[in-house]
């Protein structure tokens, strides 16, 4: 942990003043952007050969979401049954390495071979976005929901922590903080265990126009963010121009958060771990469900035929 | 005629087991409670089985309650013929197919609607259901009939 803030201290110093320059100007420019094109889905393009590793972004994350940190109640209520795990991050606040209740945005590092030289890439992880998000749609308590411009949340207040937000989640991306929510309120042995958190694209400030603050961060101008048709156009011209790869468009049917890469993502060896995401390719895994949604449709039409088809046999039998 | 009307209760009453009980599966309890552990059921803490599983017996719910509510009508028979239990037990079937058709619309892409209205319909959902069950229950121990 010394090691990293010294590190951040270092790049931070270093940075600073070429970076604000650069920073004001880009953000400005997305904020106008934002203001202008409403609710119209939002797509992230991040630049992953010209992350640095600085961390910038996530203490800018963290800085900014800190209001919605948990502050969990102890001591936790007991648990039934016993395998039902606590999971406390309270005391571990200052984790930056991976995803937490309480960091929602890391940087992940992966080491690839060039010209057989081993190099180390950085890469901000946190979640994707997904365009028809498991998180949201799957949850059974309603606790989620998916903005028109393309962010998902969790609603703090209704979540029960129940954790299947994570277990649909491609990604793993949500992270739970046992002892706090509306649990606590109602079973809070038998039923849920915390809330769950995620990365929730700074929507307080798109309200407001203004750019997630890991993007308004970031002294190297690693993340872009912009509509979703000229985020895409900006992310292949980015490949073209760096004969790289694009991952997040097709995953899981499609997400709005797009990484350009100089080298193939499937040769990305990605620390690994517990809240630290892979980067595979992702079917759409909610395809299955929604192509039995649009053929539902079928459904009342064969009743009615059989119910007609049972009508005209007793109507011809009768004469 | 009679096996006829057994193969129908039948039918109708392990569509709403496994539509129930994939309802159920639907929230992360089955795991918690060991239920996925007893050999046979570990598909219960499978959600995006789970999740297919209730939308194809709900397909066959709705081509079902169709073709009994038309079958109903076209034999002239009237809805004073209906007992009690019966007229409850319809109108807690079309509540859960009005929400639970709102939640399969929700769950397409490009759907988004307000937070509070997904919050209703999911309640609402789990609330009709378990309303269903008690007053199957009731009419299955009373033995109520949906006709008089």
């Amino acid at each position: 942990m010394t090691s990293k803030i010294s590190r951040r201290a270092f790049l931070k110093g270093s940075f600073a003043a070429a970076g604000s320059v650069a920073v004001t100007a880009s953000v400005a420019r997305a904020a106008a952007s934002l203001a202008e094109k409403g609710k119209e889905p939002l797509v992230t393009v991040i630049d992953i050969s010209r992350c640095i590793g600085c961390e910038e972004c996530v203490y800018a994350c963290r800085e900014s979401n800190a209001a919605k940190y948990p502050d969990p109640r102890k001591p936790f209520p007991k648990m039934i049954p016993k395998r039902v795990p606590i999971e406390d991050w309270s005391e571990k606040r200052d984790v930056t390495d991976r995803l937490t209740p309480y960091n929602w945005l890391f940087i992940q590092h992966a080491k690839v071979l060039v010209n057989g030289e081993e190099q180390t890439l950085t890469l901000p992880r946190r979640c994707m976005h997904c365009e028809n998000p498991p998180c949201v749609k799957l949850c059974p308590w309603g606790a989620a929901k998916q903005e028109p411009n393309g962010l998902s949340r969790i609603d703090a207040d209704i979540c029960l922590g129940g954790s299947k937000c994570k277990a649909v989640c491609p990604w793993d991306v949500p992270q739970r903080q046992t002892g706090v929510g509306l649990y606590l309120d109602i079973l809070p042995s038998l039923a849920g265990n915390g809330v769950m958190y995620k990365c929730d694209r700074c929507y307080q400030r798109l309200e407001k126009g203004l750019s997630p603050a890991c993007i308004e961060a970031c002294p190297e101008d690693v993340q872009t963010i912009g509509p979703r048709a000229e985020m895409i156009e900006q992310a292949h011209a980015l490949a073209r121009e760096m004969e790289g790869f694009v991952y997040g468009e097709k995953e899981n049917g499609g997400t709005h958060t797009l990484y350009v890469s100089p080298v193939p993502f499937e040769q990305l060896i990605l620390e690994q771990g517990k809240g630290k995401p892979f980067m595979g390719r992702v079917e759409d895994r909610m395809a299955d469900g929604n192509n039995l949604a649009r053929a539902m449709l079928i459904a009342p039409i064969a009743g009615a035929v059989a119910a007609f088809g049972k009508f005209y046999k007793r109507v011809k039998e009768d004469g | 005629m009679s096996l006829v009307r057994n193969t129908r209760q039948i039918a109708y009453g392990l569509t709403l087991f496994f539509i129930a009980l994939s309802g159920f599966a639907q929230m992360p309890i089955f795991k918690r409670y060991y239920i996925a552990d007893i050999p046979g059921l570990g598909w219960l803490d499978q959600f995006y089985v789970t999740h297919v599983l209730h939308y194809g017996f709900a397909a066959f719910f709705i081509g079902f309650s169709v073709y009994a509510g038309l079958d109903f009508v076209l034999t002239k028979k009237k809805i004073s013929g209906l007992t009690a239990s019966g007229l409850v037990k319809i109108a807690l079937i079309v509540g859960l197919m009005v929400s639970g058709g709102l939640m399969v619309a929700k769950n397409l892409p490009g759907i988004y609607f307000p937070h509070a209205l997904i919050y209703v319909i999911n309640i609402s959902h789990l609330g009709l259901c378990m309303v269903l069950l008690m007053v199957s229950a009731y009419t299955l121990v009373r033995k109520k009939a949906w006709i008089k």
